[in-house]
Protein backbone atom coordinates (compact mmCIF):
# COMPACT_ATOMS: atom_id res chain seq x y z
CA UNK A 1 0.00 0.00 0.00
CA UNK A 2 1.28 3.49 -0.85
CA UNK A 3 2.25 5.43 2.24
CA UNK A 4 0.25 8.59 2.89
CA UNK A 5 3.45 10.56 3.11
CA UNK A 6 7.00 9.54 2.29
CA UNK A 7 10.23 11.49 2.70
CA UNK A 8 13.20 9.92 1.00
CA UNK A 9 16.65 11.36 1.77
CA UNK A 10 15.26 14.86 1.77
CA UNK A 11 17.67 17.77 1.99
CA UNK A 12 16.41 21.34 2.13
CA UNK A 13 18.86 24.20 2.13
CA UNK A 14 17.86 27.83 2.72
CA UNK A 15 20.83 30.05 1.98
CA UNK A 16 23.56 28.82 4.27
CA UNK A 17 21.41 26.73 6.61
CA UNK A 18 20.58 23.10 6.13
CA UNK A 19 16.99 23.13 7.31
CA UNK A 20 16.63 19.42 6.62
CA UNK A 21 19.52 17.05 6.33
CA UNK A 22 18.93 13.69 4.70
CA UNK A 23 15.57 13.03 6.29
CA UNK A 24 13.71 9.83 5.48
CA UNK A 25 10.49 8.57 7.00
CA UNK A 26 7.12 7.20 5.99
CA UNK A 27 3.67 7.85 7.31
CA UNK A 28 1.52 4.81 6.65
CA UNK A 29 -2.22 5.03 6.05
CA UNK A 30 -4.06 5.33 9.34
CA UNK A 31 -0.93 6.08 11.31
CA UNK A 32 -0.38 9.01 13.66
CA UNK A 33 3.15 10.33 13.83
CA UNK A 34 4.47 12.96 16.19
CA UNK A 35 7.16 15.12 14.68
CA UNK A 36 9.09 16.36 17.67
CA UNK A 37 11.86 18.87 18.01
CA UNK A 38 12.91 22.27 19.25
CA UNK A 39 11.85 25.37 17.44
CA UNK A 40 13.99 25.48 14.34
CA UNK A 41 14.57 21.75 14.23
CA UNK A 42 12.94 21.54 10.82
CA UNK A 43 9.34 20.63 11.66
CA UNK A 44 7.67 23.45 9.76
CA UNK A 45 10.03 22.91 6.83
CA UNK A 46 8.81 19.30 6.72
CA UNK A 47 5.22 20.49 6.66
CA UNK A 48 5.86 22.97 3.86
CA UNK A 49 7.59 20.33 1.77
CA UNK A 50 4.73 17.90 2.32
CA UNK A 51 2.30 20.62 1.29
CA UNK A 52 4.20 21.39 -1.87
CA UNK A 53 4.85 24.99 -0.79
CA UNK A 54 8.57 24.34 -1.13
CA UNK A 55 10.54 21.85 -3.12
CA UNK A 56 13.33 19.81 -1.58
CA UNK A 57 16.88 20.72 -2.57
CA UNK A 58 17.46 17.02 -3.12
CA UNK A 59 15.64 13.82 -2.30
CA UNK A 60 11.96 13.25 -2.85
CA UNK A 61 8.71 13.97 -1.05
CA UNK A 62 5.64 11.95 -1.98
CA UNK A 63 2.09 12.49 -0.81
CA UNK A 64 -0.06 9.45 -1.57
CA UNK A 65 2.47 8.52 -4.17
CA UNK A 66 2.60 11.85 -6.05
CA UNK A 67 4.71 14.97 -5.98
CA UNK A 68 2.91 17.61 -3.83
CA UNK A 69 4.52 20.40 -5.87
CA UNK A 70 3.81 18.69 -9.18
CA UNK A 71 1.29 19.33 -11.88
CA UNK A 72 -1.60 17.50 -10.25
CA UNK A 73 -1.11 19.16 -6.90
CA UNK A 74 -4.60 20.69 -6.93
CA UNK A 75 -6.28 17.30 -6.83
CA UNK A 76 -3.83 16.22 -4.17
CA UNK A 77 -4.51 19.29 -2.07
CA UNK A 78 -8.19 18.45 -1.86
CA UNK A 79 -7.19 15.22 -0.18
CA UNK A 80 -5.12 16.72 2.57
CA UNK A 81 -5.86 19.05 5.42
CA UNK A 82 -3.44 21.46 7.02
CA UNK A 83 -3.51 23.45 10.21
CA UNK A 84 -0.72 26.04 10.23
CA UNK A 85 1.05 27.31 13.27
CA UNK A 86 -0.20 30.63 14.65
CA UNK A 87 -3.16 31.17 12.44
CA UNK A 88 -5.68 33.70 13.67
CA UNK A 89 -8.08 33.39 10.69
CA UNK A 90 -10.37 36.18 9.60
CA UNK A 91 -11.21 38.10 12.74
CA UNK A 92 -14.19 39.83 11.17
CA UNK A 93 -15.88 36.66 9.98
CA UNK A 94 -17.96 34.31 12.10
CA UNK A 95 -16.74 30.75 12.51
CA UNK A 96 -19.36 29.57 10.07
CA UNK A 97 -18.56 32.20 7.45
CA UNK A 98 -14.86 31.46 7.60
CA UNK A 99 -15.49 27.75 7.14
CA UNK A 100 -17.88 28.37 4.27
CA UNK A 101 -15.18 30.40 2.53
CA UNK A 102 -12.64 27.64 2.98
CA UNK A 103 -15.18 25.02 1.89
CA UNK A 104 -15.83 26.90 -1.35
CA UNK A 105 -12.13 27.18 -2.04
CA UNK A 106 -11.62 23.50 -1.39
CA UNK A 107 -14.75 22.67 -3.37
CA UNK A 108 -16.11 20.73 -0.44
CA UNK A 109 -19.85 20.47 0.14
CA UNK A 110 -21.17 23.37 2.21
CA UNK A 111 -23.16 20.85 4.25
CA UNK A 112 -19.89 19.79 5.79
CA UNK A 113 -19.50 23.17 7.44
CA UNK A 114 -22.20 22.62 10.03
CA UNK A 115 -21.28 18.97 10.47
CA UNK A 116 -17.70 19.91 11.22
CA UNK A 117 -18.66 22.79 13.49
CA UNK A 118 -20.69 20.26 15.41
CA UNK A 119 -17.88 17.71 15.47
CA UNK A 120 -15.39 20.15 16.94
CA UNK A 121 -17.96 21.47 19.40
CA UNK A 122 -18.27 24.98 18.03
CA UNK A 123 -21.92 24.94 17.04
CA UNK A 124 -22.84 27.26 19.90
CA UNK A 125 -20.36 29.88 18.67
CA UNK A 126 -20.89 29.42 14.93
CA UNK A 127 -22.43 32.85 14.48
CA UNK A 128 -19.95 34.73 16.61
CA UNK A 129 -17.01 36.55 15.11
CA UNK A 130 -13.71 34.72 15.35
CA UNK A 131 -12.33 37.84 17.02
CA UNK A 132 -14.22 36.80 20.16
CA UNK A 133 -12.93 33.21 20.16
CA UNK A 134 -10.42 31.82 22.63
CA UNK A 135 -7.18 30.29 21.39
CA UNK A 136 -8.63 26.83 21.91
CA UNK A 137 -11.71 27.68 19.88
CA UNK A 138 -9.54 29.02 17.07
CA UNK A 139 -7.62 25.77 16.95
CA UNK A 140 -10.97 24.00 16.66
CA UNK A 141 -11.87 26.21 13.70
CA UNK A 142 -8.46 25.25 12.34
CA UNK A 143 -9.13 21.55 12.76
CA UNK A 144 -12.58 21.86 11.22
CA UNK A 145 -11.01 23.74 8.32
CA UNK A 146 -8.40 21.02 7.85
CA UNK A 147 -11.17 18.41 7.83
CA UNK A 148 -13.12 20.02 5.00
CA UNK A 149 -13.44 17.56 2.16
CA UNK A 150 -12.79 14.73 4.64
CA UNK A 151 -9.13 14.30 3.71
CA UNK A 152 -7.33 11.08 4.60
CA UNK A 153 -4.16 12.94 5.54
CA UNK A 154 -3.87 15.73 8.09
CA UNK A 155 -0.79 17.85 8.71
CA UNK A 156 -1.01 19.71 11.99
CA UNK A 157 1.75 22.19 12.78
CA UNK A 158 2.07 22.85 16.51
CA UNK A 159 -1.66 22.52 17.10
CA UNK A 160 -1.40 22.64 20.88
CA UNK A 161 1.13 25.46 21.25
CA UNK A 162 -0.37 28.08 23.51
CA UNK A 163 -3.34 25.97 24.53
CA UNK A 164 -4.13 25.42 28.18
CA UNK A 165 -4.02 21.81 29.45
CA UNK A 166 -7.77 21.41 29.24
CA UNK A 167 -7.93 22.65 25.64
CA UNK A 168 -4.91 20.47 24.79
CA UNK A 169 -6.66 17.38 26.17
CA UNK A 170 -9.80 18.19 24.22
CA UNK A 171 -7.80 18.70 21.07
CA UNK A 172 -6.07 15.36 21.45
CA UNK A 173 -9.33 13.58 22.15
CA UNK A 174 -10.64 14.93 18.84
CA UNK A 175 -7.52 13.57 17.18
CA UNK A 176 -8.18 10.17 18.76
CA UNK A 177 -11.58 10.19 17.08
CA UNK A 178 -9.95 10.84 13.70
CA UNK A 179 -7.35 8.20 14.36
CA UNK A 180 -10.14 5.71 15.00
CA UNK A 181 -11.59 6.65 11.60
CA UNK A 182 -8.29 5.73 9.99
CA UNK A 183 -7.08 9.22 9.09
CA UNK A 184 -3.30 9.53 8.77
CA UNK A 185 -1.97 12.38 10.85
CA UNK A 186 1.40 14.08 11.03
CA UNK A 187 1.46 16.30 14.09
CA UNK A 188 4.41 18.47 14.95
CA UNK A 189 5.01 19.64 18.46
CA UNK A 190 7.54 20.96 20.88
CA UNK A 191 5.02 20.60 23.69
CA UNK A 192 5.62 17.02 24.74
CA UNK A 193 3.47 16.34 27.81
CA UNK A 194 0.28 14.63 26.83
CA UNK A 195 1.15 13.73 23.27
CA UNK A 196 2.60 10.25 23.78
CA UNK A 197 -0.65 8.39 24.24
CA UNK A 198 -2.04 9.86 21.04
CA UNK A 199 0.67 8.94 18.59
CA UNK A 200 1.76 5.63 17.11
CA UNK A 201 5.29 6.71 16.43
CA UNK A 202 7.54 9.62 17.21
CA UNK A 203 10.10 11.20 14.94
CA UNK A 204 12.65 13.25 16.81
CA UNK A 205 14.35 15.98 14.80
CA UNK A 206 17.29 18.10 15.79
CA UNK A 207 18.93 20.67 13.53
CA UNK A 208 17.21 19.18 10.53
CA UNK A 209 18.41 15.67 11.18
CA UNK A 210 16.51 12.60 12.21
CA UNK A 211 17.71 11.77 15.72
CA UNK A 212 15.44 8.83 16.36
CA UNK A 213 12.17 7.36 15.21
CA UNK A 214 9.91 4.62 16.42
CA UNK A 215 7.13 3.80 18.83
CA UNK A 216 7.52 5.06 22.36
CA UNK A 217 8.33 1.47 23.47
CA UNK A 218 11.05 1.00 20.90
CA UNK A 219 12.51 4.42 21.67
CA UNK A 220 12.57 3.45 25.33
CA UNK A 221 14.35 0.23 24.50
CA UNK A 222 16.83 2.08 22.29
CA UNK A 223 17.55 4.72 24.89
CA UNK A 224 17.56 2.14 27.71
CA UNK A 225 16.93 4.86 30.19
CA UNK A 226 16.77 3.68 33.79
CA UNK A 227 13.44 2.53 35.06
CA UNK A 228 12.11 3.90 38.32
CA UNK A 229 9.98 1.80 40.63
CA UNK A 230 8.35 3.35 43.65
CA UNK A 231 7.25 1.21 46.53
CA UNK A 232 5.24 2.09 49.58
CA UNK A 233 5.16 0.22 52.86
CA UNK A 234 7.38 -0.68 55.74
CA UNK A 235 10.63 -0.08 53.89
CA UNK A 236 12.82 -0.93 56.86
CA UNK A 237 12.00 -4.62 56.38
CA UNK A 238 13.63 -4.83 52.92
CA UNK A 239 16.16 -7.66 52.96
CA UNK A 240 18.84 -8.97 50.62
CA UNK A 241 19.72 -5.72 48.92
CA UNK A 242 22.66 -7.31 47.13
CA UNK A 243 20.15 -9.06 44.87
CA UNK A 244 18.86 -5.66 43.76
CA UNK A 245 22.35 -4.50 43.01
CA UNK A 246 23.03 -7.61 40.99
CA UNK A 247 19.92 -6.78 38.95
CA UNK A 248 21.44 -3.41 38.28
CA UNK A 249 19.15 -1.46 40.54
CA UNK A 250 20.19 1.06 43.09
CA UNK A 251 18.14 1.96 46.06
CA UNK A 252 17.35 5.46 47.09
CA UNK A 253 15.20 5.64 50.15
CA UNK A 254 12.85 8.55 50.12
CA UNK A 255 11.56 8.19 53.68
CA UNK A 256 10.38 5.55 56.10
CA UNK A 257 7.28 4.72 54.07
CA UNK A 258 8.51 5.21 50.50
CA UNK A 259 11.41 3.84 48.55
CA UNK A 260 12.51 4.32 44.96
CA UNK A 261 14.72 1.94 43.06
CA UNK A 262 16.27 2.83 39.73
CA UNK A 263 17.84 0.51 37.24
CA UNK A 264 17.79 -1.31 33.94
CA UNK A 265 14.41 -1.53 32.28
CA UNK A 266 15.34 -4.99 31.00
CA UNK A 267 15.40 -6.38 34.53
CA UNK A 268 12.27 -4.71 35.73
CA UNK A 269 10.29 -7.95 36.13
CA UNK A 270 12.91 -9.35 38.49
CA UNK A 271 13.02 -6.11 40.40
CA UNK A 272 9.25 -6.07 40.72
CA UNK A 273 9.28 -9.72 41.83
CA UNK A 274 11.79 -8.81 44.51
CA UNK A 275 9.57 -6.02 45.79
CA UNK A 276 6.40 -8.11 45.60
CA UNK A 277 8.01 -10.85 47.66
CA UNK A 278 9.45 -8.43 50.17
CA UNK A 279 7.43 -8.30 53.41
CA UNK A 280 5.80 -5.04 54.35
CA UNK A 281 5.49 -3.62 50.82
CA UNK A 282 1.90 -2.45 50.21
CA UNK A 283 1.99 -0.77 46.82
CA UNK A 284 4.21 -0.63 43.73
CA UNK A 285 4.25 2.04 41.06
CA UNK A 286 6.22 1.92 37.82
CA UNK A 287 7.54 5.18 36.45
CA UNK A 288 8.40 4.76 32.78
CA UNK A 289 10.77 7.22 31.17
CA UNK A 290 8.41 9.73 29.57
CA UNK A 291 8.62 11.10 26.09
CA UNK A 292 10.25 14.17 27.56
CA UNK A 293 13.02 12.04 29.03
CA UNK A 294 13.47 10.24 25.73
CA UNK A 295 13.49 13.48 23.84
CA UNK A 296 16.06 14.97 26.18
CA UNK A 297 18.11 11.79 25.86
CA UNK A 298 18.10 11.72 22.05
CA UNK A 299 18.71 15.41 21.54
CA UNK A 300 21.45 15.37 24.16
CA UNK A 301 23.05 12.21 22.80
CA UNK A 302 23.50 13.77 19.39
CA UNK A 303 24.91 17.00 20.73
CA UNK A 304 27.30 14.89 22.80
CA UNK A 305 28.46 13.04 19.69
CA UNK A 306 29.16 16.33 17.99
CA UNK A 307 31.24 17.52 20.91
CA UNK A 308 33.23 14.30 20.73
CA UNK B 1 -11.95 30.53 -12.32
CA UNK B 2 -14.09 29.19 -9.50
CA UNK B 3 -11.38 29.88 -6.94
CA UNK B 4 -10.73 33.39 -8.26
CA UNK B 5 -14.41 34.20 -8.01
CA UNK B 6 -14.67 32.80 -4.50
CA UNK B 7 -11.83 35.05 -3.37
CA UNK B 8 -13.34 38.05 -5.18
CA UNK B 9 -16.75 37.53 -3.60
CA UNK B 10 -15.23 37.22 -0.13
CA UNK B 11 -13.18 40.35 -0.65
CA UNK B 12 -16.24 42.28 -1.81
CA UNK B 13 -18.33 41.09 1.12
CA UNK B 14 -15.53 42.03 3.49
CA UNK B 15 -15.72 45.49 1.95
CA UNK B 16 -19.45 45.66 2.59
CA UNK B 17 -19.06 44.33 6.11
CA UNK B 18 -16.27 46.59 7.31
CA UNK B 19 -18.13 49.56 5.78
CA UNK B 20 -15.44 50.24 3.19
CA UNK B 21 -18.03 50.38 0.43
CA UNK B 22 -20.26 52.62 2.49
CA UNK B 23 -17.49 54.97 3.56
CA UNK B 24 -16.03 55.32 0.07
CA UNK B 25 -19.47 55.85 -1.49
CA UNK B 26 -20.44 58.50 1.04
CA UNK B 27 -17.11 60.25 0.70
CA UNK B 28 -17.34 60.39 -3.09
CA UNK B 29 -21.01 61.42 -3.02
CA UNK B 30 -20.33 64.09 -0.41
CA UNK B 31 -17.52 65.68 -2.40
CA UNK B 32 -19.29 65.23 -5.69
CA UNK B 33 -22.46 66.93 -4.48
CA UNK B 34 -20.41 69.63 -2.81
CA UNK B 35 -18.43 70.32 -5.95
CA UNK B 36 -21.56 70.30 -8.04
CA UNK B 37 -22.82 73.22 -5.99
CA UNK B 38 -19.58 75.08 -5.61
CA UNK B 39 -17.67 73.94 -8.63
CA UNK B 40 -18.51 77.11 -10.50
CA UNK B 41 -17.54 79.38 -7.61
CA UNK B 42 -14.37 80.31 -9.45
CA UNK B 43 -16.44 81.91 -12.17
CA UNK B 44 -18.39 83.88 -9.59
CA UNK B 45 -21.54 81.84 -9.22
CA UNK B 46 -22.64 79.38 -6.58
CA UNK B 47 -25.16 76.69 -7.28
CA UNK B 48 -25.75 73.86 -9.64
CA UNK B 49 -24.48 74.82 -13.06
CA UNK B 50 -24.10 72.19 -15.70
CA UNK B 51 -22.98 68.67 -16.08
CA UNK B 52 -19.97 69.79 -18.10
CA UNK B 53 -18.68 72.03 -15.31
CA UNK B 54 -19.42 69.26 -12.85
CA UNK B 55 -17.31 66.79 -14.77
CA UNK B 56 -14.39 69.19 -14.91
CA UNK B 57 -14.42 69.84 -11.18
CA UNK B 58 -15.12 66.21 -10.32
CA UNK B 59 -12.16 65.09 -12.40
CA UNK B 60 -9.83 67.23 -10.28
CA UNK B 61 -11.35 65.74 -7.17
CA UNK B 62 -11.15 62.19 -8.45
CA UNK B 63 -7.42 62.57 -9.08
CA UNK B 64 -6.83 63.17 -5.40
CA UNK B 65 -9.29 60.91 -3.75
CA UNK B 66 -9.66 57.81 -5.89
CA UNK B 67 -5.97 56.84 -5.83
CA UNK B 68 -6.00 57.28 -2.07
CA UNK B 69 -9.04 55.06 -1.60
CA UNK B 70 -7.60 52.42 -3.92
CA UNK B 71 -4.20 52.35 -2.21
CA UNK B 72 -5.74 52.11 1.24
CA UNK B 73 -8.08 49.38 0.09
CA UNK B 74 -5.40 47.11 -1.33
CA UNK B 75 -1.99 47.77 0.22
CA UNK B 76 -2.69 45.05 2.78
CA UNK B 77 -3.72 42.43 0.20
CA UNK B 78 -0.85 40.05 0.86
CA UNK B 79 0.98 41.29 3.93
CA UNK B 80 -2.28 41.39 5.86
CA UNK B 81 -3.07 37.76 5.06
CA UNK B 82 0.50 36.82 5.80
CA UNK B 83 0.43 38.48 9.20
CA UNK B 84 -2.72 36.67 10.27
CA UNK B 85 -1.34 33.35 9.06
CA UNK B 86 -4.00 32.76 6.43
CA UNK B 87 -1.75 33.29 3.42
CA UNK B 88 0.18 30.10 4.12
CA UNK B 89 -3.09 28.27 4.64
CA UNK B 90 -4.71 29.59 1.46
CA UNK B 91 -1.73 28.47 -0.58
CA UNK B 92 -2.26 24.90 0.60
CA UNK B 93 -5.72 25.02 -0.93
CA UNK B 94 -6.42 24.14 -4.54
CA UNK B 95 -5.76 27.76 -5.48
CA UNK B 96 -2.79 29.21 -7.34
CA UNK B 97 -1.03 32.35 -6.25
CA UNK B 98 -2.16 34.03 -9.44
CA UNK B 99 -5.79 33.18 -8.75
CA UNK B 100 -5.52 34.55 -5.24
CA UNK B 101 -4.14 37.89 -6.41
CA UNK B 102 -6.57 38.17 -9.29
CA UNK B 103 -9.51 37.34 -7.03
CA UNK B 104 -8.48 40.02 -4.58
CA UNK B 105 -8.06 42.53 -7.38
CA UNK B 106 -11.51 41.78 -8.78
CA UNK B 107 -13.08 42.07 -5.33
CA UNK B 108 -11.40 45.40 -4.66
CA UNK B 109 -12.29 46.67 -8.11
CA UNK B 110 -15.89 45.74 -7.34
CA UNK B 111 -15.83 47.75 -4.13
CA UNK B 112 -14.33 50.74 -5.91
CA UNK B 113 -16.74 50.52 -8.83
CA UNK B 114 -19.73 50.43 -6.52
CA UNK B 115 -18.53 53.50 -4.67
CA UNK B 116 -17.68 55.39 -7.86
CA UNK B 117 -20.88 54.61 -9.75
CA UNK B 118 -23.13 55.45 -6.80
CA UNK B 119 -21.08 58.33 -5.42
CA UNK B 120 -20.60 60.14 -8.73
CA UNK B 121 -23.91 58.97 -10.13
CA UNK B 122 -25.73 60.79 -7.36
CA UNK B 123 -24.07 64.04 -8.37
CA UNK B 124 -25.10 63.64 -11.99
CA UNK B 125 -28.69 62.94 -11.04
CA UNK B 126 -28.66 65.94 -8.75
CA UNK B 127 -27.53 68.23 -11.54
CA UNK B 128 -30.16 66.85 -13.85
CA UNK B 129 -32.92 67.31 -11.29
CA UNK B 130 -31.90 70.76 -10.19
CA UNK B 131 -31.47 72.21 -13.64
CA UNK B 132 -34.37 70.27 -15.09
CA UNK B 133 -32.05 69.85 -18.00
CA UNK B 134 -31.54 66.21 -18.70
CA UNK B 135 -28.97 67.24 -21.19
CA UNK B 136 -28.09 65.58 -24.40
CA UNK B 137 -26.81 62.14 -25.08
CA UNK B 138 -23.30 63.41 -25.65
CA UNK B 139 -23.08 64.91 -22.21
CA UNK B 140 -24.26 61.72 -20.59
CA UNK B 141 -21.77 59.83 -22.66
CA UNK B 142 -19.10 62.13 -21.34
CA UNK B 143 -20.26 61.47 -17.81
CA UNK B 144 -20.30 57.74 -18.45
CA UNK B 145 -16.78 58.05 -19.79
CA UNK B 146 -15.81 59.99 -16.71
CA UNK B 147 -17.13 57.28 -14.37
CA UNK B 148 -15.54 54.53 -16.43
CA UNK B 149 -12.17 56.27 -16.48
CA UNK B 150 -12.45 56.98 -12.74
CA UNK B 151 -12.88 53.25 -12.15
CA UNK B 152 -9.92 52.59 -14.39
CA UNK B 153 -7.87 55.14 -12.49
CA UNK B 154 -8.84 53.35 -9.28
CA UNK B 155 -7.82 50.02 -10.79
CA UNK B 156 -4.38 51.44 -11.65
CA UNK B 157 -3.81 52.24 -7.99
CA UNK B 158 -5.32 48.95 -6.83
CA UNK B 159 -2.79 47.21 -9.06
CA UNK B 160 0.03 49.40 -7.73
CA UNK B 161 -1.09 48.64 -4.17
CA UNK B 162 -1.04 44.95 -4.94
CA UNK B 163 2.48 45.28 -6.25
CA UNK B 164 3.47 47.16 -3.09
CA UNK B 165 1.93 44.40 -1.01
CA UNK B 166 3.79 41.74 -2.96
CA UNK B 167 7.07 43.57 -2.38
CA UNK B 168 6.55 44.20 1.34
CA UNK B 169 7.13 42.00 4.34
CA UNK B 170 5.23 44.10 6.84
CA UNK B 171 1.96 45.93 6.54
CA UNK B 172 3.34 49.11 8.13
CA UNK B 173 6.02 49.22 5.42
CA UNK B 174 3.43 48.65 2.72
CA UNK B 175 1.30 51.48 4.12
CA UNK B 176 4.27 53.83 4.05
CA UNK B 177 5.18 52.96 0.48
CA UNK B 178 1.54 53.37 -0.57
CA UNK B 179 1.54 56.88 0.83
CA UNK B 180 4.76 57.76 -0.97
CA UNK B 181 3.31 56.45 -4.23
CA UNK B 182 0.26 58.63 -3.72
CA UNK B 183 2.34 61.74 -3.08
CA UNK B 184 4.52 61.00 -6.07
CA UNK B 185 1.76 60.61 -8.62
CA UNK B 186 -0.72 63.13 -7.26
CA UNK B 187 1.54 65.96 -6.13
CA UNK B 188 5.23 65.66 -6.86
CA UNK B 189 5.20 64.40 -10.43
CA UNK B 190 3.27 67.36 -11.79
CA UNK B 191 5.43 69.81 -9.90
CA UNK B 192 8.56 68.30 -11.41
CA UNK B 193 7.02 68.39 -14.84
CA UNK B 194 6.05 71.99 -14.38
CA UNK B 195 9.59 72.76 -13.30
CA UNK B 196 10.96 71.11 -16.43
CA UNK B 197 8.56 73.02 -18.58
CA UNK B 198 9.58 76.35 -17.07
CA UNK B 199 13.27 75.52 -17.30
CA UNK B 200 13.00 74.57 -20.97
CA UNK B 201 11.21 77.88 -21.59
CA UNK B 202 8.86 76.14 -23.96
CA UNK B 203 11.66 74.98 -26.24
CA UNK B 204 11.47 71.31 -25.31
CA UNK B 205 10.04 70.31 -28.65
CA UNK B 206 7.01 68.33 -27.50
CA UNK B 207 8.63 65.38 -25.80
CA UNK B 208 7.67 66.74 -22.41
CA UNK B 209 4.01 66.12 -23.05
CA UNK B 210 4.71 62.43 -23.48
CA UNK B 211 6.05 62.36 -19.95
CA UNK B 212 2.46 62.92 -18.90
CA UNK B 213 1.78 59.34 -19.95
CA UNK B 214 4.07 58.22 -17.15
CA UNK B 215 1.53 59.41 -14.63
CA UNK B 216 -1.85 57.67 -14.57
CA UNK B 217 -3.50 60.64 -12.89
CA UNK B 218 -2.39 62.90 -15.74
CA UNK B 219 -3.67 60.40 -18.27
CA UNK B 220 -7.00 60.45 -16.49
CA UNK B 221 -7.05 64.24 -16.45
CA UNK B 222 -6.18 64.44 -20.13
CA UNK B 223 -8.80 61.90 -21.10
CA UNK B 224 -11.56 63.71 -19.27
CA UNK B 225 -10.71 67.33 -19.80
CA UNK B 226 -9.63 67.22 -23.41
CA UNK B 227 -13.16 67.19 -24.72
CA UNK B 228 -14.51 70.14 -22.78
CA UNK B 229 -14.43 73.76 -23.69
CA UNK B 230 -14.86 74.68 -20.04
CA UNK B 231 -11.75 72.74 -19.23
CA UNK B 232 -9.52 74.89 -21.39
CA UNK B 233 -9.60 77.63 -18.82
CA UNK B 234 -8.47 75.35 -16.02
CA UNK B 235 -5.92 73.33 -17.82
CA UNK B 236 -2.32 73.92 -17.13
CA UNK B 237 -0.19 71.00 -18.08
CA UNK B 238 -2.95 69.44 -20.04
CA UNK B 239 -2.71 72.25 -22.55
CA UNK B 240 0.61 71.10 -23.88
CA UNK B 241 -0.62 67.65 -24.79
CA UNK B 242 -1.79 67.43 -28.36
CA UNK B 243 -1.43 64.65 -30.86
CA UNK B 244 -2.70 61.17 -31.63
CA UNK B 245 -1.71 59.77 -28.23
CA UNK B 246 -3.92 62.23 -26.49
CA UNK B 247 -7.26 61.10 -27.88
CA UNK B 248 -9.61 59.73 -25.18
CA UNK B 249 -9.63 56.20 -26.62
CA UNK B 250 -5.85 55.96 -26.77
CA UNK B 251 -5.54 57.45 -23.29
CA UNK B 252 -7.94 54.86 -21.93
CA UNK B 253 -5.78 52.16 -23.50
CA UNK B 254 -2.68 53.61 -21.85
CA UNK B 255 -4.54 53.66 -18.55
CA UNK B 256 -5.41 50.01 -19.08
CA UNK B 257 -1.73 49.25 -19.60
CA UNK B 258 -1.11 51.02 -16.30
CA UNK B 259 -3.45 48.48 -14.70
CA UNK B 260 -2.00 45.41 -16.37
CA UNK B 261 1.70 46.06 -15.92
CA UNK B 262 1.70 46.41 -12.09
CA UNK B 263 -0.72 43.47 -11.84
CA UNK B 264 1.62 41.26 -13.84
CA UNK B 265 4.62 42.48 -11.87
CA UNK B 266 2.79 41.70 -8.62
CA UNK B 267 1.99 38.21 -9.88
CA UNK B 268 5.60 37.67 -10.85
CA UNK B 269 6.93 38.93 -7.50
CA UNK B 270 4.43 36.90 -5.54
CA UNK B 271 5.24 33.72 -7.45
CA UNK B 272 8.90 33.94 -6.58
CA UNK B 273 8.22 34.76 -2.94
CA UNK B 274 9.13 32.11 -0.42
CA UNK B 275 6.86 31.69 2.53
Amino acid sequence: MTPSLAFDQVVKIFGATRALDNLSFELQAGEVIGLLGHNGAGKTTCMKLALGLNRPTSGSVRVMGSDPAGRHSDALRQQLGFLPENVSFYQQLTGREALRYFARLKQASLNQVDQLLDEVGLMHAANRRIKTYSKGMRQRVGLAQARLGRPRLLLLDEPTAGLDPQATREFYSMLDGLRAEGVSILISSHVLPGIERHIDRAIILGQGRLLAQGSIESLRAEASLPMTIRARGDVAQLQDRELLERLGYSLCRVNAQHVEIQGLASNKIDAIRYLVNAPGIEDIELVQPSLEHLYAYFTHAVIQQEVD
Amino acid sequence: MHATLTVAVKEYRDGLRNRWVLAATLLLAFFAVGLTYFGAAASGTVGVTSLATTIVSLASLAIFIIPLIALMLAYNTLVGEEEQGTLLLLLTYPLTRGQLLLGKFIGHAGILSTATVIGFGVAALLVAFETGDWGDVLLWQAYGFFILSSILLGCVFLALAQLISALSRESSFAAGVALVVWFWFVLIFDLLLLGLLVMSEGREGGWLSYLLLLNPTDIFRLANLAGFEAARTYTGLVHIAVGPWFQPGALLAVLLAWVLVPLLLAQWRFRSRTL
